[in-house]
């Protein structure tokens, strides 16, 4: 039976490796061309190798030497940071940026172990002044201030 | 004479009041994030390029230049006040900057790293001004066959002064590649890895991939460690030399300049390579070395110097030969793309005001810094005060909102979420985001001179190898990684990299 001694670098290699496969898989749609006249899967297919030989490389030695395992993943930070932003880039244009800001600054907050209502709630009106006086005011750049119903 | 003629069409652009206006805010911005942690040049370049749309492209770029080598200034007020370096270019002016903090001379540190930073800037600039001649009438005779060696080899250095594995590191590099070809083919119209989906047609955006390999993923690894910080540990007195302070300070002021002038124009260098290397030569060069680690200004004067000259210098490649040679630098690339300005040898024919500007600007900025970061000590200190809970919402508002106006899409928000997903499962694996950054953007340029080569050579690949200039590139990368392949030379570099 094999032994993964190296986890961090056997599935960076697994990804290595399954990424190259995809990039070749979906590359044969793609004419070839020959190597005079190269075609638009011509490099794909180079780079889809290299990636499965590099990949194949790190995994098969990870096996045989030894490293840290991976750190767990938390994942309430990245859930909600992402989240966060996500939710912002959907709303932005039906509630304005004084609203959007708001709620990302309050939302994103919630990431932390240190959360506290009342000061997300002071940061994120703070900053939505600031960002509508520095985006809006300022570089002039196109997004509505308020929610929809409001401009009409 | 002719030096003289172009600087001075330099500094008729950079000193012009909207230029100058736009250096300032760059470079103090740049300070700004240098001073704070969990943010670097690239988020912050990427989060600002959409803000440049509008302006001049000279401007643009003289204000995302600032923020590079602002960024230098900043990072190392934080290492010496408070032991903390805002950028890993400042790590080592920890060592011996906060050891002369905790013995009361913040003051004499702070004002060697600010003059050595000044005097490194100045030497730069000339420097770059003095070697892009040459080396964009060099560039000028290069072909596609050329043009691809010189990537492979410019891609292969960059992995190779980077810490970590070798091969996770090529590997980054070629996964970049393919995320650069992701869009539409130019030769044939065909719409490569779209997935359906209409906007990958015209590509993934820089911006997305570098906000959220550098932004996001940064934020969310702090947020999971949580590290506490530590407190101001000194007052700052007295922002002045001795005499002694100075003669010691001097001579490794100057070693530093010219080491990081050097290593600023290797593939892969920049300002970090430039303090470390410059660090360790300060260490060797000394008199009584132990006094290296308890304070020594050598400690602070040379890796300063480096780090600035070196940020300075790593614009050459990109500027004569069009190759970035760090992730900043590739940014940059994504800044000059959106303003149409193709990087490379032609900029400085083409485009003489933008060229001499970007470089005189350099300068301007940097006598800025050195007038206005000593005063503005006080202010960096009091945003330092502000908790980390409170920075990193803000953070992520100015990254979304950069993201967000790039298109005026919500798509460029979710695709720049996946990045920073990827990122922080990068982080995990020990993978570094900075080769595929370099990748990314290189990927187009690297298909279109393989293809072109090819098609001149009648599909016959020995044309890298029959064509003198682009063997020597090519036999210089393989030499590269059997160099670091040998074990006695990779135990070396790791304990080169381990020294913070």
């Amino acid at each position: 039976m094999v032994r993964i001694r190296n986890p961090k670098d056997f599935w960076a290699g697994v990804l290595f490796t399954l990424t190259g496969i995809a990039a070749i898989l979906i590359g044969s749609r793609y004419n070839l061309g020959t190597a005079a006249r190269m075609g638009p899967g011509y490099f794909p297919r180079i780079l889809g190798m290299l990636l499965i030989l590099l990949g194949g490389i790190l995994a098969l030695r990870a096996l045989r030497t030894n490293g840290p395992p991976i750190p767990a993943w938390r994942w309430r930070p990245t859930l909600v940071v992402l989240g966060s932003v996500v939710l912002f880039g959907l709303i932005v244009t039906h509630v304005g940026l004084a609203l959007s800001t708001v709620i990302l600054i309050v939302l994103a907050s919630i990431a932390s172990t240190e959360f506290r209502w009342k000061e997300a709630l002071v940061s994120g009106l703070f900053l939505a002044v600031l960002a509508v006086g520095v985006f809006i005011i300022g570089l002039k750049l196109q997004l509505p201030i308020w929610p929809m119903f409001i401009h009409g | 004479m002719e030096l003289l003629n172009h600087l001075a069409l330099g500094f008729s652009v950079a000193l012009t009041p909207i230029n100058i206006m736009y250096a300032l805010i760059g470079s103090l911005l740049g300070t700004l994030i240098g001073v704070l942690p969990g943010i670097g040049p690239v988020a912050t370049i990427a989060m600002l390029l959409p803000t440049t749309y509008s302006l001049q492209p000279v401007s643009a770029l003289i204000m995302l230049a600032g923020i590079y080598y602002g960024a230098q200034y900043g990072g190392s007020t934080t290492s010496i006040l408070i032991n903390m370096p805002g950028e890993t270019s400042s790590a080592v002016t920890c060592l011996d900057g906060h050891q002369m903090a905790l013995k009361g001379e913040a003051g004499a540190a702070l004002a060697t790293a600010a003059l050595a930073s000044f005097f490194a800037g100045c030497v730069a600039t000339i420097f770059i001004a003095a070697v892009s001649i040459p080396l964009s009438e060099l560039a000028l005779k290069f072909g596609p066959a050329e043009y691809f060696s010189l990537m492979v080899l410019g891609l292969i250095g960059a992995v190779v002064l980077a810490h970590g594995s070798l091969i996770k590191a090529i590997a980054m590099i070629v996964l970049g590649l393919l995320l650069g070809i992701v869009g539409t083919d130019v030769n044939s119209g065909v719409a490569r890895f779209d997935f359906g989906i209409p906007e990958l047609t015209d590509g993934i955006g820089v911006v997305s991939v570098a906000m959220g390999l550098f932004g996001f993923a940064e934020i969310i690894t702090n947020l999971e460690s949580q590290e506490k910080r530590e407190r101001l540990s000194s007052k700052v007195k007295g922002l002045w030399l001795s005499k002694e302070q100075f003669k010691a300070a001097w001579p490794a002021v100057l070693r530093g300049t010219g080491l990081g002038s050097f290593l600023g124009l290797l593939p892969g260098g920049g300002a970090m390579l430039a303090s470390f290397a410059s660090y360790a030569f300060e260490k060797k060069v000394a008199k009584d070395p132990s006094q290296f680690g308890k304070g020594a200004i050598q400690g602070v004067a040379g890796p300063e110097a480096a780090n600035n000259a070196g940020a300075q210098t790593s614009f050459i490649p990109l500027l004569t030969l069009g190759i970035p040679e760090n992730a900043v630098m590739a940014m940059m690339v994504g800044a000059m793309t959106i303003h149409n300005i193709q990087p490379g040898p032609q900029v400085m024919t083409n485009n003489p005001g933008l060229f001499w500007g970007l470089i005189a600007s350099m300068w301007v900025g940097n006598l800025m810094l050195v007038v206005l970061n000593l005063p503005l000590i006080g202010i960096w200190i009091k945003l330092l005060t502000v908790p980390y809970r409170i920075l990193y919402p803000a953070i992520l508002l100015f990254c979304a909102i950069g993201v967000y106006t790039i298109n005026n899409t919500s798509f460029d928000v979710m695709q720049t979420a996946c990045f920073g997903f990827l990122g922080v499962l990068f982080v995990k694996l020990e993978c570094e985001p900075a080769p595929l950054l370099l990748g990314f953007v290189l990927g187009p340029m690297m298909e279109e001179n393989l293809r072109r080569a090819m098609l001149l050579s009648r599909g016959d690949p020995t044309v890298f190898l029959t064509r003198p200039l682009s063997a020597v590139m090519l036999a210089a990368a393989v030499l590269l990684i059997l160099v670091i392949a040998l074990p006695n030379i990779r135990r070396k570099r790791e304990e080169a990299f381990q020294e913070e």
